[in-house]
């Protein structure tokens, strides 16, 4: 009774806060003995934020967002999202995940793929058109809804693969380096497109990257990692304002928040 | 054009080949017969004989093609002599085993996919079951399925089943494997069941797994049906006319019978080619 009267009480006052992470660990255990993947991770993701997070390899940076998308099970401390624990929102279906990988299924055109989420949660037919149509339209493919994925390119594949996380509308979209293979100018054109989607759905963003720029020029939070164990080193609140262009990487609000980063994650090397 | 040449080169090349053969492995049998006449051979004479003997060692390609000719022309195909009317009989058996073969291969792909204690310990099993000749265990099956009252197709086809579950079964556990971890963290992210992730992705992305263990299921789906007419002393079907004319000498009735059953071999393959082209195309995977 006690315990569910200050939960509540919890998510009254932070009432904003989407994601909640405290004192997060998780060890895996492998054959060559336990790695602690996070260690002591705490971190508050408010409503409409675009987080980033940033480190090297190992840094438990995918391991995080994994947590938050209940794809694996933290060893210790405490997370929430959407105030409920990542299993109870995975099953009210509130976040869209996007993988490294687009993932589309080559036995189904880019609608019938965007499709799939739709028919899974129990959509009827003229919802799942309208709602194809429309992150078709959102993510700049219309006229490619009858092709195949082997039909398109990389980063044509890749905006579909966002479309069909967007599909359901959740209000949480999780990023896992959804342009890390693709190349600098498809992804400067995708980051575009991304903080333009953004504005327009207000959707809360956690975005996992490994470069310095597209984190810097992408987020309003940025959250510098480190390895052996993972943890947060630093979390930087970005200066910068939130309607942005590619040409704000040349300004110097720009370069000192990406010094900073670079500061950061320069000291989590060092202890190496 | 260009695909024509080779291909006829290498027809040529097995006619000469055959027609070779024939004369070295039939001339002792003309050399007797003339010693008997007191007949000296000419080359020519020598030749003449080894393409033509009743019962030769090695028929000639002729030979067999005239047979062929006049036991499927000029037979009705009700006749207990049309060769027609016995490939039917191997068909029949070879179709219903095809499709209880892949039915139970499918079934026991999934229960290996799905159950871990399946997984553990079927495996084994379905491998052991190949390593034992089907010669010897044909007339086994047919013996104990008499007993219990069942004769006729379904024990051929059960033959045919033995042999063709198996590469149903080893590229479905494949296939039903093949989605990414990725693809199913996907599924689980919407938090889709069980049934939902079986067919809306594992039985698609196992359909060209399937289809080429099809192909390799449905060849050995005929020999299965030939093996098992085999031993029973059946009196209708391909193996039935290979005993008989093993019995009786006939090799000429031996050779139409083979030659028979790979054709019908390769058209069953190239059958279930067109499907699967047919499928994938109609899938988006080709």
């Amino acid at each position: 009774m006690n315990t569910q009267k200050t939960a509540q009480k919890d998510t009254d006052t932070v009432q904003k806060t989407v994601i909640s992470s405290k004192n997060l660990d998780l060890t895996f255990q492998t054959k060559d003995g336990p790695v602690q993947a996070l260690k002591d991770v705490s971190l508050d993701i408010m409503k409409g934020d675009f987080v980033s997070f940033i480190g090297p390899s190992g840094c438990g940076k995918t391991t995080f967002l994994r947590c938050m998308a209940d794809l694996e099970k933290p060893t210790g401390g405490k997370i929430t999202v959407n105030g409920v624990a990542p299993e109870i929102s995975r099953k009210a279906r509130s976040y869209g995940y996007v993988f490294q990988a687009a993932g589309l299924y080559p036995w189904r055109t880019i609608s019938g793929n965007i499709k799939l989420p739709l028919e899974i949660m129990g959509y009827n037919k003229q919802e799942q058109l309208k709602r194809v149509a429309r992150v078709i339209e959102l993510v700049e493919l219309s006229g490619f809804e009858n092709k195949y994925p082997w039909q398109l390119s990389g980063g044509m594949q890749q905006r579909a693969s966002i479309a069909r996380a967007l599909a359901f509308d959740a209000d949480i979209l999780l990023m896992d380096e959804p342009f890390g293979a693709l190349d600098e100018i498809v992804r400067d054109h995708l980051n575009e497109q991304l903080l333009k989607l953004w504005e327009r759905t207000e959707k809360t963003i956690a975005f996992v990257t490994h470069s310095i720029p597209e984190a810097v020029y992408l987020s309003t939070k940025i959250v510098v990692m480190s390895p052996r164990p993972g943890r947060i080193t630093d979390v930087i609140d970005s200066p910068l304002p939130k309607k942005r262009t590619l040409g704000i990487r040349e300004t110097p609000e720009f370069l000192d928040v990406a010094h900073r980063v670079r500061e950061g994650l320069r000291a989590g090397h060092a202890d190496d | 054009m260009n695909k024509i040449l080779p291909v006829l080169t290498v027809i040529i090349t097995i006619f000469i080949v055959w027609y070779i053969a024939a004369i070295w492995l039939n001339s002792s049998w003309a050399y007797d017969k003339a010693m008997r006449e007191g007949k000296q051979l000419s080359s020519i004479e020598l030749i003449a004989d080894t393409w033509s003997q009743d019962k030769p060692k090695l028929p000639a390609p002729h030979q067999v093609a005239l047979e062929i000719w006049e036991t499927t022309a000029e037979k009705k195909i009700t006749s207990k002599r049309s060769l027609i009317y016995h490939t039917w009989i191997t068909l029949s058996a070879t179709l219903l085993g095809f499709l209880l073969g892949t039915s139970f291969g499918i079934l026991l792909a999934i229960g290996i996919v799905y159950n871990r204690v399946m997984d553990l310990s079927v495996m084994p099993w379905v491998i052991a079951s190949q390593t034992i000749p089907i010669l010897a265990l044909a007339p086994m099956i047919i013996v104990v399925l008499n007993a219990i009252g069942i004769s006729g197709l379904l024990p051929k086809a059960m033959i045919s089943m033995y042999l063709s579950f198996f590469p149903v079964v080893v590229g479905m556990v494949k296939g039903l494997r093949s989605p990414e971890i990725m693809q199913l963290d996907q599924m689980w992210t919407w938090n889709a069941s069980p049934s939902q992730l079986f067919w809306r992705l594992r039985l698609p992305a196992s359909t060209p797994f399937l289809f080429a263990s099809l192909k390799v299921g449905v060849a050995a789906s005929l020999v299965g049906a030939i093996v098992g007419e085999l031993p029973t002393g059946a009196v209708a079907g391909l193996g039935a006319r290979l005993l008989a004319g093993s019995y009786y000498g006939q090799t000429i009735q031996i050779w139409s019978a083979l030659i028979m059953a790979a054709a019908l071999a390769a058209l069953l393959v190239s059958i279930v080619g067109i499907v699967q082209r047919l499928t994938l195309k109609r899938m988006g995977m080709v």
